[in-house]
């Protein structure tokens, strides 16, 4: 059914990602890739892998970028992947019921057993969350390792997204936004968490912490071409050596 | 956008039959038209023809073809489902449309209704097909008040023109059918240029900053290519057309799917005979490849907001 719950989500799950403390690494990509190429959406198939024009299938794709270096210019870089919308276009422009939305926990998933290949969903998502597999003719997609988080043969630390339990530094949280003493909500309040193209009123689920205001240059010991008069030791080595 | 050919193979067609179609339709309701069998086999023929195969054709863009009929389950939310289950519901007047008149030779009593029932779900599915551009906020210039207007005035002027020309064995100088000819022409090209100076000045609602989340760190810039090659989206959103050719292929939009047209129909208005079916028939294709060329442009100059994690600044 691609019409959109009636009722809110009991849960919304969903992910925090902190732009702060992510280091670009793709350790989340290459795992996303890793797990859900044999999991929920699999296969997730390359074409080329090894030539020359390689392509393929990724759900979580990571970008960096620079920002304005006159407002202190930062490296950012930028983890993008489905986002778990609310209002989510890509379920209601769904001609077929393959794409829908979950209503425990708010989950967006297209059934691989009824999509049809129209690609019209990947047009519909502003944030470019879905791609299509040239190969099986169907669209996928994050599932939020909807076969982790249940999964009961897994341990429970290990019942996260791959790209959750991937990261190096800590920069991707799992949780329930409904629930206002979860990690991730938390987070989102303290840091104040942002969510991406609000003009669209898509009401995403993910949030993203903006990057703490860091050091710029000259914040900390000054260079200067030598010591002053009074550093001592130093002072005096440089009188020696102007001499 | 990547243009996809069989969309716009689909679209075109289909616009060209349904126009074709309503107007059978609602002009032999109201006795407008010849009642001769040949004319409404061939009138008939040639729309039922173009539907089924622009129909026909949009399968093939499809992943899993086999699959098709499920699109027609989700019609409550869906414009796409509802253009199929309107363009399948539309068989069932249009069949009993043919037979009235090809079979039956009757458009009396309750008959006229199956042809006007005909006409309405025409309109309906060419109104969906536009609706499921429109209905795309990730798309502005497709996200647009002025879409479903130019793809159903543009469907009305194709249908038209083609009306015109089947109609010349059998009435020489039809002026009901010249007039609607020159007017949905006439229509179509000044809604078609109220929507380019639209897009053409409107400024972009989102920028790389909100689609980032970085607004107050000012703007925002790629700073590495973010994959080796070209991936799906930006084979498929990515697709730009060199604004110099997009020029020239507005100006080609202009001459072959409106002036020409114009000037040929009211060339015909003035002949008779071979040389009025002539003007008539190169209205037609004229038309038809002039609207080949704005679907094209459709897709080629919409714009998607995927880009801008791509170093597109407002979309």
């Amino acid at each position: 059914m691609t019409s959109l719950p009636k009722e809110a989500p009991l849960k919304r799950l969903g992910l925090v990602i902190d732009l702060d403390t992510c280091v670009g690494c793709h350790a989340c990509a290459v795992s996303c890739k890793e797990w859900n190429t044999t999991g929920y959406h699999a296969p997730l198939p390359d074409s080329d892998p090894y030539g020359k024009d390689v392509d393929g299938v990724w759900l979580n794709r990571v970008h960096g970028y620079e920002t304005d270096p006159e407002l202190g210019g930062r490296t950012v870089y930028f983890p993008r992947s489905c986002l778990h919308c609310e209002d989510a276009p890509c379920v209601t422009v769904c001609p077929t019921g393959a794409s829908y939305k979950r209503t425990e926990d708010g989950i967006v998933l297209v059934d691989q057993d009824i999509c049809i290949g129209c690609k019209l969903c990947s047009w519909a998502c502003p944030y470019g969350a879905r791609e299509f597999d040239t190969d099986g003719g169907v669209m996928k997609k994050c599932t939020l390792c909807i076969d982790r988080i249940y999964n009961e043969n897994l341990e429970e630390v290990d019942r996260q997204p791959a790209c959750v339990s991937a990261c190096p530094t800590k920069a991707r949280h799992f949780g329930d936004f409904n629930d206002p003493a979860s990690a991730v909500s938390q987070l989102t309040a303290e840091r104040g968490g942002v969510e991406l193209m609000p003009e669209l009123g898509l009401k995403p689920t993910n949030r993203y912490l903006p990057p703490r205001p860091g050091a710029t240059m000259g914040d900390g010991a000054s260079l200067q071409d030598a010591p002053g008069a009074d550093d001592g030791f130093l002072s005096w080595i440089d009188r020696v050596l102007s001499r | 956008m990547q243009p996809a050919y069989s969309v716009i193979f689909l679209t075109t067609a289909t616009g060209a039959g349904y126009g074709l179609l309503a107007l059978l339709g609602i002009l032999r309701a109201m006795g407008g038209l010849p009642d001769d069998r040949a004319f409404g086999l061939f009138g008939l023929g040639l729309a039922m023809a173009l539907i089924s195969a622009g129909l026909l054709a949009s399968a093939a863009h499809l992943g899993r073809p086999e699959r098709a009929w499920r699109a027609f389950s989700q019609w409550r939310s869906s414009w796409l489902s509802r253009e199929g289950v309107l363009a399948v519901v539309g068989y069932g007047p249009a069949a009993l449309f043919a037979f009235a008149w090809l079979v039956l030779q009757r458009n009396d009593g309750l008959w006229p209704l199956a042809g006007l029932a005909a006409t309405v779900l025409s309109i309906a599915t060419v109104y969906s097909t536009a609706m499921i551009y429109r209905s795309l906020a990730a798309i502005p210039r497709w996200h647009h008040p002025l879409v479903t207007p130019v793809y159903l005035v543009l469907a009305l002027a194709t249908g038209a023109l083609w009306l015109n020309v089947v109609l010349i064995p059998f009435v020489d100088g039809h002026a009901l059918s010249q007039a609607i000819c020159l007017a949905a022409v006439a229509a179509a090209w000044l809604l078609k240029i109220a929507y380019w100076r639209a897009i053409d000045g409107a400024t972009g609602q989102s920028s790389a900053a909100t689609a980032i989340g970085l607004g107050h760190l000012g703007s925002v810039r790629p700073l590495d290519p973010h994959h080796v090659r070209d991936n799906y989206l930006l084979k498929e959103m990515g697709f730009a057309i060199a604004r110099k050719h997009a020029a020239r292929l507005r100006r080609l939009t202009h001459l072959t799917a409106f002036l020409v047209p114009l000037v040929l129909v009211l060339l015909q208005t003035v002949t008779s005979g071979p040389l009025s079916l002539a003007a008539a028939s190169l209205a037609a294709v004229s038309v038809s490849f002039g609207v080949v060329i704005e679907r094209w442009l459709f897709f080629a100059e919409a714009q998607h907001k995927v880009m801008l994690y791509y170093g597109a600044e407002t979309i």
